[in-house]
């Protein structure tokens, strides 16, 4: 492979590990404080794409309009799955929450279909949904990159640099660290612990909205299942990165993006072994450091 | 609750006998005179036991929360159709990559194939368990997730073995009814019984505390491998005689949807229910039937409701999001549908619920 090659292979990397880390905070934040895998995070990512395209093809939004809106809908939407669906099983076994997530997540893929349509929209140009500049290729030496991908790596660090201000330089975000460590102390400190993880399920979602719209603008089609790769890839950086901790999570979420890319870009033969080599990593990383790399060892108690 | 009512064992046993007796009369009549589809309907019925009672067995009873269940139902299928497909069917078949040695060359009848297929996934189980038991609780459900997708995405890309995306079609449609509960009652009788000897109270022990078995003296490790092992021996036999109930196979059929499916049978049912998985995959498969109404026009009053097709399964996730919001235990919870069971609730109905 030549260097210049290897150069573009890894900015494109680095854009697909951004967005699963993305998705992966979502996923991390909730299990911090819930003890909730939120099954329904990967199609809180789809219904984000489906809110900017029909922003911009039905309600005849510039598209910056459309894709601002759409994350803060997302946003209210995850929100909302968690007052309907999560806050009534706080207190229940975490198998019945689980086993919850997992229906919330069939119920909008399957409501998805029913509404949308089954059928694949294209996200691109043509449609409108972005300006055509986005895929302009920009020359730097022997390297060349698209714009788009340049504008996912700026706008991912934005939102990680974000994320880190709000959990640790804010009274919310001291809140949530406080919620992940004791739930009844939060309260008798005077937190209004609900109110915190609505918060939470809120940043999660606009999180991953980003991601979703950055998603959908690389790989330009949505459909009611877009989320579910993805989402579980995300997923499966959280874990890798150690769940819980939102570091992890980014961590996670690069390592991933840059191995599958990788792996692809040097052994082309197994590109239809892609989406096993996420698995392939969780399940070797689970079996050397059970709680993932930055994940803090629990001891068990009696 | 008044007094649950005590019949002698005797009664029991021949009740039980007649029973399945029954059962068995009921089944060799619809075998001759039902139609096709109502034949369709209880195939699935049964297949949906077989799939239902051997996930509960890892997940309600073992305590093992497994998400790989449709993993070991594609390697179960698979297995059994690479064994009994005809040679010219698999000559026409292999389109991108012929198939490789042994499986071109064999034709098996359906019992053998039924039976290596369970073995073949039992294997996998073993191997699967082995590492991923070191884990526990979300950890362990991700993990067997992953392997379940791992599998599909493996099926999808052998094209030397599974003829990847393509599929498999024309497979001999041997299951029948004689079959699919016949494989059901089995897979019962040999969950029942593993529940109630020895080694079902240590897998009981575990659920509930896995600590406080271990200091029991039970072996953890190796009594949940063993429940993983014989649930994936089920898995794949179910596998098996789906496969050659639909005659099309091909690694869409083994999403995580499947697992999911199954996974509500047996909350419906309530985890750790052996009679509860059984209800609940008959039900939950008469169901899903009954809401094809939905996907269909129909007219009440002056409204006219277009047929909308996907509008099933939103009901069926509305179900169930609804069933563990407000109904966490599921029809029978951990409770096993008796003979003393029937006849207390027998009796009461009698005296016209006055207590």
């Amino acid at each position: 492979m030549r260097f210049s090659d290897f150069v573009q292979h890894l900015v494109n990397a680095f854009s697909l590990g951004g967005i699963y880390a993305l998705i992966a905070i979502g996923y991390t934040m909730v299990y911090g404080i819930l003890r909730l895998i939120n099954f329904a995070h990967g199609d809180i990512f789809t219904y984000a794409i489906y809110f900017a395209f029909y922003g911009v093809t039905l309600f005849m939004l510039p598209w910056w309009v459309s894709f601002i809106t759409a994350i803060f809908f997302t946003a209210f939407l995850g929100a909302l799955i968690e007052r309907i669906a999560y806050r009534p099983l706080r207190n229940a076994p975490r198998i019945s929450a689980l086993i919850t997530a997992i229906g919330v997540s069939f119920f909008l893929q399957n409501f998805a279909t029913v509404v949308f349509g089954g059928r694949a929209k294209s996200f691109n140009p043509q449609t409108g949904v972005y300006p055509a500049y986005f895929l302009r290729i920009l020359q730097l030496g022997n390297v060349r990159i698209r714009l788009l991908t340049l504008i996912t790596l700026s706008v991912v660090a934005i939102s990680l640099l974000l994320l880190v201000w709000i959990v640790y330089r804010t009274k919310v975000g001291m809140a949530m660290r406080a919620i992940s460590k004791d739930i009844p102390t939060t309260r008798l400190m005077g937190v209004n612990a609900d109110r915190i993880i609505s918060y939470t399920f809120m940043i999660g979602s606009f999180l991953a909205a980003i991601g979703g719209i950055l998603w959908a603008m690389t790989y330009p089609q949505v459909y009611p299942y877009t989320g579910m790769v993805p989402g579980l890839k995300a997923f499966i950086s959280a874990v890798v990165g150690g769940i819980g901790s939102i570091q992890g999570a980014m961590l996670g979420g690069f390592i991933l993006g840059v191995s599958e890319i990788m792996i692809v870009a040097l052994f082309p033969s197994i590109a239809g072994y892609r989406d096993a080599i996420a698995y392939a990593i969780l399940i070797f990383v689970l079996l050397v450091r059970p709680t993932g790399i930055l994940g803090v060892e629990v001891s068990e108690k009696v | 609750m008044g007094m649950v009512k005590r019949l002698s064992v005797k009664t029991k046993t021949v009740l039980t006998i007649l029973f399945v007796v029954l059962m068995a009369l009921l089944i060799a009549i619809a075998d001759r005179k039902a139609s096709d589809y109502l034949v369709l309907i209880l195939n699935l019925i049964a297949i949906n036991i077989v799939f239902a009672v051997s996930l509960n067995l890892i997940n309600g009873i073992t305590g093992i929360f497994s998400l790989g269940h449709a993993g070991f139902i594609a390697i179960g299928a698979y297995t059994s159709v690479l064994l009994t497909l005809p040679i010219e069917q698999k000559e026409m078949s292999y389109l991108i990559k012929p198939l490789i040695y042994p499986f071109n060359r064999i034709e098996l009848p359906f019992l053998p194939a039924v039976l290596i297929a369970g073995l073949v996934s039992a294997g996998f189980g073993y191997l699967v368990a082995a590492p991923s038991l070191r884990l526990i609780g979300d950890y362990l459900a991700i993990a067997t997730l992953g392997l379940g997708e791992t599998i599909r995405v493996i099926a999808n890309n052998a094209w030397s073995i599974t003829n990847g995306a393509l599929g498999l079609k024309g497979i001999p449609p041997y299951t029948n009814l004689y079959w699919s509960w016949g494989w059901a009652l089995i897979t019962v009788v040999t969950v029942a019984s593993l529940v109630n000897s020895s080694y079902g109270r240590a897998l009981k022990a575990i659920r509930e505390d896995s600590i406080a078995a271990k200091a029991m003296g039970i072996n953890v490790f190796s009594h949940q491998v063993m429940s993983f092992v014989v649930g994936s021996f089920f898995a794949g036999v179910g596998g098996a005689l789906w496969a050659h109930l639909i005659t099309t196979i091909d690694p869409k059929s083994f999403t995580f949807t499947k697992t999911f499916e199954i996974l509500i049978m047996v909350v419906l049912g309530g985890l750790g229910s052996i009679s509860g998985s059984i209800i609940g995959a008959a039900i939950y498969t008469v169901g899903l039937e009954f809401l094809r109404v939905l996907e269909s026009p129909f007219k009440v009053w002056f409204i006219n409701y277009p047929g909308v097709p996907g509008m099933r399964m939103v009901v069926l996730s509305v179900l169930l999001i609804v069933l563990m919001l407000f109904w966490q235990r599921g029809i029978m919870g951990r409770n096993e549908l008796s003979w003393d069971l029937v006849a207390s609730s027998f009796s009461k109905f009698k005296r016209g619920g006055k207590r």
